[in-house]
């Protein structure tokens, strides 16, 4: 890790909701080149809310900046094609569509040649798509179609990669190795990460840095390590 | 028998005329789960288009209709643009009242263009007849008809499945949400479906009327509609292949059930609707339909 980094993600004042309700009242976090952050935060605290404010998904105030350049006004199909994937809460696959054409949408935006291999090496990670490539998406395991939706959302190449809750719903075993296979995309490919979670140890165990975040503001930030062990958080979230 | 025969044929021709309408309230269904209930009147509007390049212009017969499904096509991607887009696409009544608005303000303004009088279509397939079975005489017209629903079906299938458009058409149809975040435009590729739509709507109307037994006028596809909605409603509503299975069984349905029956020919539309309610009650997904099913 170099002194100086890149700053992909840097966001201030950040303010939204849904209509006449806000949910982030004004706070600021940033993303650093290959890092992998993570916001924490119960039921309710916005974080899902903040990452459809970076996406576009929402009507939102404030400065998002992606590499320098302001993406607060811009619509989510432009923020996709400036390097954004973004995995939303609850898979998020196509469900009708087939496994292999879910991996196909996801390169969309691209117009390279290179479809074909990066899905091949997509199956090869992940053995079971390979074998149920023309199955519908909505017939496969919440695992799986986690799986099939990180996959379908690293396909567009993306230089960011937003995580939206990955854990939820699924066994203990297949959120460790998923997880894992977060922590080994990030060194391998050294796509950029935001993770919300409500698993902090989770989270916290593979990233670098964390926010925690509470009724739409940021009550505590900084590095993982010692997020992990701050006693608040220790007892708020990691439930010892 | 040979009347019996010829009632099959009778059902087929019609119920390919259903059936090419409902695989383009089809097209939209799958995008929006809207029906548009002014897909019956942009066919005819479009059909009228055709009449007047092929009659009126001097443009070969085919050339018009291929011309007019064009025409159709780039009308309905303006309207879905300004009277339908506005709209949240998760709120359908708004958008049901729009599309019988303009159910009424087609028909009221072909009306107005080409005035209530029906007026004879030139025949775009080989006229006479092909073959006779059993004393029944089969036309070219019918057999022409019946190949063109499979052609369009085919041709829809693989726009569908082959391109670039047809998936993002797909992945809208799937999920509005997750297609915008791979970077998809909602709005136009919906509108593409709309285009497809009229087009095939206006091939289906160019067809049905193509024979010296019908001619076009604007009430032409008033009672077709309804037809066409049962099809779709009997083939699952988002499925082509139920939408031509659907087509073909409601023009059989109207051309053997009801004479034998002894329904008078004045309530066959009821005859449509009471398929199209036994279809609602019994299995809501159709015969061919998704239903509304996935583990979470």
């Amino acid at each position: 890790m170099s002194e100086q980094r890149t700053e992909v993600l840097d966001v201030s004042h950040l303010e939204g909701g849904y209509g006449p309700i806000q949910v982030l009242h004004g706070f600021d976090f940033h993303v650093a080149e290959g890092e992998v952050v993570v916001i924490l935060g119960a039921n309710g605290a916005g974080k899902t809310t903040t990452l459809r404010a970076v996406s576009g998904m929402i009507q939102r105030t404030g400065t998002i900046k992606l590499r320098g350049e302001d993406i607060s006004k811009a619509t989510p199909p432009e923020i996709v094609r400036k390097g954004v994937a973004h995995v939303p809460q609850g898979r998020g696959t196509l469900p009708e569509l087939s496994v292999e054409d879910n991996l196909r949408v996801g390169a969309y935006i691209r117009h390279d040649d290179e479809v074909d291999d990066d899905m091949d090496q997509w199956f090869d990670v992940y053995p079971v798509l390979r074998e149920r490539r023309n199955q519908r998406a909505g017939s496969l395991s919440g695992g799986e179609q986690q799986m099939l939706a990180v996959a379908r959302a690293l396909m567009s190449r993306p230089s960011l990669l937003l995580l939206d809750e990955p854990s939820l719903g699924l066994a203990p075993i297949i959120v460790q190795d998923l997880f894992d296979r977060f922590s080994h995309i990030n060194k391998d490919t050294g796509t950029t990460m935001l993770i919300v979670e409500q698993n902090a140890q989770l989270a916290l165990g593979i990233a670098d840095r964390g926010y925690v975040l509470e009724s739409g503001h940021i009550q505590i930030e900084g590095p993982a390590d010692d997020l992990i062990h701050d006693d608040a958080i220790r007892k708020a979230y990691l439930g010892v | 028998m040979e009347l019996f025969i010829n009632r099959i044929f009778d059902g087929l021709s019609n119920g390919a005329t259903y059936a090419l309408i409902a695989m383009a309230l089809v097209m939209i269904f799958k995008a929006t789960t809207l029906i548009n209930f002014a897909q019956g009147e942009f066919a005819m509007f479009g059909g009228f288009i055709a009449y007047v390049l092929a009659t009126e212009r001097g443009v070969p017969m085919w050339g018009a209709v291929i011309l007019a499904m064009l025409l159709s096509a780039l009308l309905a991607a303006g309207i879905e643009r300004t009277l339908i887009r506005p709209f949240d696409p998760a709120d359908h009544l708004p958008l049901v009242i729009i599309t019988l608005g303009l159910f009424l303000a087609i028909n009221a303004i072909a009306g107005i263009v080409w005035r209530f009088d029906p007026r004879a279509f030139p025949e775009l397939f080989p006229s006479g007849n092909a073959t006779s079975i059993g004393g029944a005489n089969l036309s070219w017209y019918t057999i022409f008809t019946v190949l063109t629903v499979f052609v369009v079906a085919g041709g829809l299938t693989l726009l569908l499945n082959k391109t670039k458009i047809g998936l993002a058409f797909r992945a809208v149809s799937s999920n509005l949400e997750s297609s915008e975040l791979v970077g998809i435009k909602v709005g136009p590729t919906l509108q593409f479906g709309w285009a497809i739509a009229a087009a095939v709507g206006t091939l289906a109307v160019a067809v049905f009327v193509a024979t010296p037994v019908r001619q076009i006028e604007p009430n032409v596809m008033i009672t077709g509609l309804i037809f066409a909605v049962s099809a779709a409603a009997l083939g699952g509503l988002d499925s082509l292949g139920g939408a031509i299975v659907g087509g073909l069984a409601i023009g059989l349905v109207q051309s053997i059930v009801v004479p034998y029956v002894g329904v008078p020919s004045e309530l066959s539309l009821l005859a449509a609707v009471v398929v199209l309610m036994l279809v609602l009650l019994f299995k809501p997904s159709g015969l061919f339909g998704t239903p509304a099913v996935e583990r979470v």
